[in-house]
């Protein structure tokens, strides 16, 4: 692999217009990740899902170069109807397209940051992989007081051009005071055996409100990684809702620095897989100073041989006194062969908090079944009623009503 | 009030502190192959024991120290410790008790043990473990007239060499974990007990494990076995002397029930904590693993840590056969600068294997606490079930109360449910007790006392006394 490692990153560096020192400073990022590689289950944050195997059995070689000189043709027909909305397009990892077609234009300030090298808070290997080979990179920053009329729907579309590829995006947001953002990421894939590498850094200022949706629901077979960091000063909400459904493989990180007092984050998050597929939620929240609080409920419905893996965690410092968090996870497995693993944690270093998580994992409540069979349901019916209002408490918790419509349109949950 | 003020100070400090002037005899310091040969050597064991610590200690030799727990110690030098001490008198073994030496005797009175078996507390069979030997044990008797085997054991090897040989390692294996293998190589002594089948064990079986040569580590080795339709109750006590030094204490607990049979096994673990500024105490390392090898076998570990200056483990069950049970109940306290990492693991192989933990964990001062534990149902383990729920209070800011559980399920139809809460001693729960009466420092005791009461209520009644007055003793000074 080091060999193609290096010899990708030439490639890709010399379609780049790079100062010495930026050069010197993406290989940095590239020897730090030859020399750790792909994590593997003997590393603590993955021993539920070892990617180094995963991408061996899925993918085998990845090659690391990607040709962006060339424009994608943008399919109009994967756009979302009956939801006007702002634009970033992605094709096989190229920005195609950004418009704020709906927004007042000096409100918000879209820099292209490709040609300076921007420190990720984070030295895992991917984020390492990600820095060396992220090709452009834009920071979005949303101005003072505005609030976006739109939501913002952010297009992850490959086609069937490349595969056996490692595709590396990279974006930044800035909520200034009082603005707010609402944000969906939508995965369109219809490559093969691809390894997409996502990194995203939310800034939100005081008083600001991020709604940050992740949808991964249309079948496919590539493997996904993305990670959110999210800062947080007084008074603001963050709000990130994930839908893991549709990837063979999908890990989504959420980590969560709740910096200003009355801040709070709410993570809300849906598995619903089948087959072998394997996916994988982990957040962490850090309460770093008094009065913040934060939420999270994840819920998992199991099919065939698939495996889900839950993975929470809540600090609290000393300084962080009134904190209140929350976590709950629930799975249920409707196949001998599928597998829910947890690991909810709370490391707590302060008295006066309010923390507690719960952890729930089995079958389909037999009562239930009867209760409806006895109503006139037949068997398939009453499962698929029970597992609606399984996953409908979830999709309630989506505090924007158009977003919570356009979801629950997409996964056929009736009310 | 005088007298009651007196009574307060004498409990202040550790009151297991003192020190006994006995002659010892040692092995030589430091770790290899000869100083296992004469451990093995002066215990006259037969060829087959020797091989299996030898076995192990070419194990131990290939193993790296764990470093993934929470809290972190100083490196041991493992060849800077003595790994055999024993009472010079004990050579020739006594007799009878009238033979034993008058001071281990006022030592053993001092702790509160009944070792004179005309003192009877309550019939509670007693075997006296003393740095590296087992020095009395009581009740043998009585015992004797029901099949029971309850001794040393290294008197087991000598004297019931095919249970030993059948059922020494084969819960914690000799190529287990670090301190597991270490003990293994170079265990001292401990205790045996075999319940025959059918026997319902007529009285509470009893260890108390003391430390008191100093740079000696502990390595006591514990085997129950109890046989189809058997019942035993276990209890275990610790202390140690107050020394400026940190003292390894690395034991291994084993326990196996066949068909139908069930043991109790509770501890109440008050070794040496260290001083207030967190120096000296004993570094607690044991491994502590049942397994449920028949049906409808039950194994459940009751546990109250309140000493040590760093407690690391986490009491097991393997539910291997079909309907077997297995239950964790757990209160931990940290004071001052010490630390804990512990919990359970329930590991679900049989049909309709039910477990169950409730650990309570309470930290103040300093002190930093942990709770790891794994629940694994395997895909063959139909039909099974786990409650857990692991609670923490905190006094103070200064203190750590963390959960880390790791939950498996590759099984459709069981079911796993866990729930933990972090919190501190309300103001209004305070405020009331205070009203009525009580000081500051009673009214936490009372308070704490209740939190753990779900898991007081689970030990034996002399225990339970104890205990609670144990709780009370740990969290003296915190509060206020």
């Amino acid at each position: 692999m080091k060999e193609q490692l290096q010899k990708d990153f030439d490639n890709t560096i010399k379609n780049l217009t790079l100062s010495q020192k930026d050069i010197e400073i993406k290989k940095f990022y590239l020897d730090n990740f030859i020399n750790k590689g792909f994590p593997n289950r003997r590393e603590e944050d993955w021993r539920f899902s070892d990617l180094n195997q995963i991408i061996k059995k899925n993918i085998g070689e990845l090659s690391f170069y990607s040709d962006y000189t060339s424009t994608n043709k943008v399919d109009t027909s994967v756009f979302v109807d009956g939801l006007e909305h702002n634009k970033i397009v992605f094709i096989n990892g190229r920005i195609e397209k950004i418009d704020f077609d709906y927004e007042k234009k000096d409100q918000i300030e879209i820099i292209d940051q490709s040609e300076t090298i921007n420190k990720f808070n984070n030295n895992s290997p991917l984020c390492d992989l990600n820095s060396a080979f992220n090709n452009k990179s834009f920071k979005i920053v949303v101005k003072e007081g505005y609030q976006l009329i739109k939501p913002l729907i952010i297009y992850h579309t490959t086609n069937s051009k490349i595969w056996s590829k490692n595709i590396n995006l990279r974006l930044n947001f800035e909520l200034y005071e009082k603005s707010s953002l609402r944000l969906i990421d939508l995965f369109r894939d219809t490559s093969e055996k691809n390894f997409l590498n996502i990194f995203y850094n939310f800034d939100l200022k005081e008083n600001s409100i991020l709604k940050n949706y992740k949808v991964d629901k249309f079948e496919n077979k590539n493997i996904k990684y993305s990670f959110n960091n999210i800062e947080q000063d007084k008074n603001s909400i963050s709000e990130t809702f994930i839908l893991s459904s549709g990837s063979n493989f999908c890990k989504n990180e959420i980590n969560c620095n709740l910096n200003g007092e009355y801040s709070s984050a709410f993570v809300n998050g849906i598995f619903s897989i089948n087959n072998n597929k394997h996916h994988e939620i982990r957040t962490i929240i850090n309460h770093l100073t008094e009065n913040t609080k934060s939420y999270q409920l994840i819920k998992s419905v199991l099919e065939d041989s698939s495996k889900a893996v839950y993975q929470g965690k809540i600090f609290v410092n000393s300084k962080a006194q009134k904190t209140d968090g929350y976590q709950l996870s629930k799975a249920i497995l409707l196949n001998k062969d599928s597998e829910f693993n947890a690991k909810p944690e709370l490391e707590i270093y302060a008295d006066d908090v309010k923390c507690s998580h719960g952890s729930a994992s089995g079958s389909l409540n037999e009562d239930s079944i009867f209760y409806l069979m006895s109503r006139g349901l037949n068997y398939q019916q009453s499962i698929e009623l029970l597992i609606n209002g399984f996953l409908l408490d979830v999709v309630e918790k989506i505090t924007d009503p158009e977003v919570k419509n356009l979801i629950k349109n997409m996964i056929g949950i009736k009310e | 009030m005088d007298n009651r003020q007196k009574e307060i100070d004498s409990l202040k400090d550790y009151k297991y502190g003192f020190t006994t002037d006995i002659e010892n005899t040692r092995a030589p310091k430091g770790l290899n192959e000869d100083v296992i040969r004469f451990i093995s050597n002066i215990k006259k064991e037969p060829q087959w024991m020797l091989d299996f610590r030898l076995k192990a200690f070419e194990r131990f030799k290939q193993l790296k120290e764990p470093d993934w727990q929470k809290p972190k110690y100083p490196k041991i030098d493992y060849q800077d410790l003595y790994y055999y001490s024993a009472p010079k008198s004990m050579k020739d073994k006594p007799k009878n008790l009238d033979d034993l030496d008058p001071k281990l005797l006022e030592t053993y009175k001092k702790l509160g043990i009944p070792l004179q078996e005309q003192k009877r507390l309550n019939g509670i069979a007693v075997d006296a473990v003393f740095d590296s030997v087992s020095v009395a044990t009581t009740f043998r008797e009585e015992l004797t007239k029901q099949g029971i085997i309850f001794c040393p054991i290294s008197e087991a090897i000598q004297n019931h060499p095919e249970l030993v040989k059948r059922y020494l390692g084969s819960v914690i294996p000799v190529t287990d974990h670090f301190f597991a293998t270490l003990n293994s190589a170079v265990f001292t002594d401990g205790s045996f007990a075999y319940i025959p089948e059918g026997v319902r064990c007529p009285m509470e079986l009893s260890t108390y494990f003391r430390i008191n040569a100093s740079n000696t580590g502990q390595f006591e080795r514990t085997l129950i076995v109890a046989d189809k339709g058997s019942y035993v109750s276990y209890l275990e006590g610790c202390t140690a002397p107050m020394r400026d030094e940190n003292q390894l204490h690395a034991a291994n607990v084993e326990l196996v029930a066949l068909d139908d049979a069930e043991i109790k096994y509770s501890t109440v673990q008050n070794w040496y904590p260290g001083d207030k500024d967190g120096k000296g105490g004993i570094y607690n390392f044991v491994t502590k693993r049942g397994l449920c090898k028949g049906k409808n076998s039950k194994i459940s570990w009751t546990q109250v840590e309140t000493g040590s200056a760093i407690t690391w483990k986490y009491p097991s069950c393997i539910l291997k056969g079909d309907n077997s049970v297995g239950e964790f109940y757990s209160i931990a306290i940290t004071n001052n600068h010490q630390k804990a990492d512990t919990g359970t693991k329930m590991i679900h192989l049989g049909k309709n294997t039910k477990s169950k933990i409730i650990s309570k964990g309470i930290s103040a001062g300093c002190s930093d606490m942990t709770y790891r534990g794994l629940v694994d149902i395997s895909s063959k383990a139909t039909n099974s079930n786990n409650y857990t729920q692991c609670d923490s209070l905190l006094m103070g800011n200064k203190c750590g109360a963390h959960t880390v559980p790791y939950i498996k399920n590759k099984n459709s139809e069981s079911n796993i449910a866990h729930e933990a809460t972090t919190s501190k001693i309300s103001e209004e729960q305070l405020h009331y007790c205070q009203q009525r009466g009580l000081s500051a420092e009673e009214a936490v005791g009372l308070i704490v006392n209740g939190f753990c009461k779900e898991v007081l209520q689970q030990l034996p009644m002399e225990f339970a006394v104890e205990a609670q007055k144990l709780v009370g003793i740990s969290l003296e000074g915190s509060v206020g």
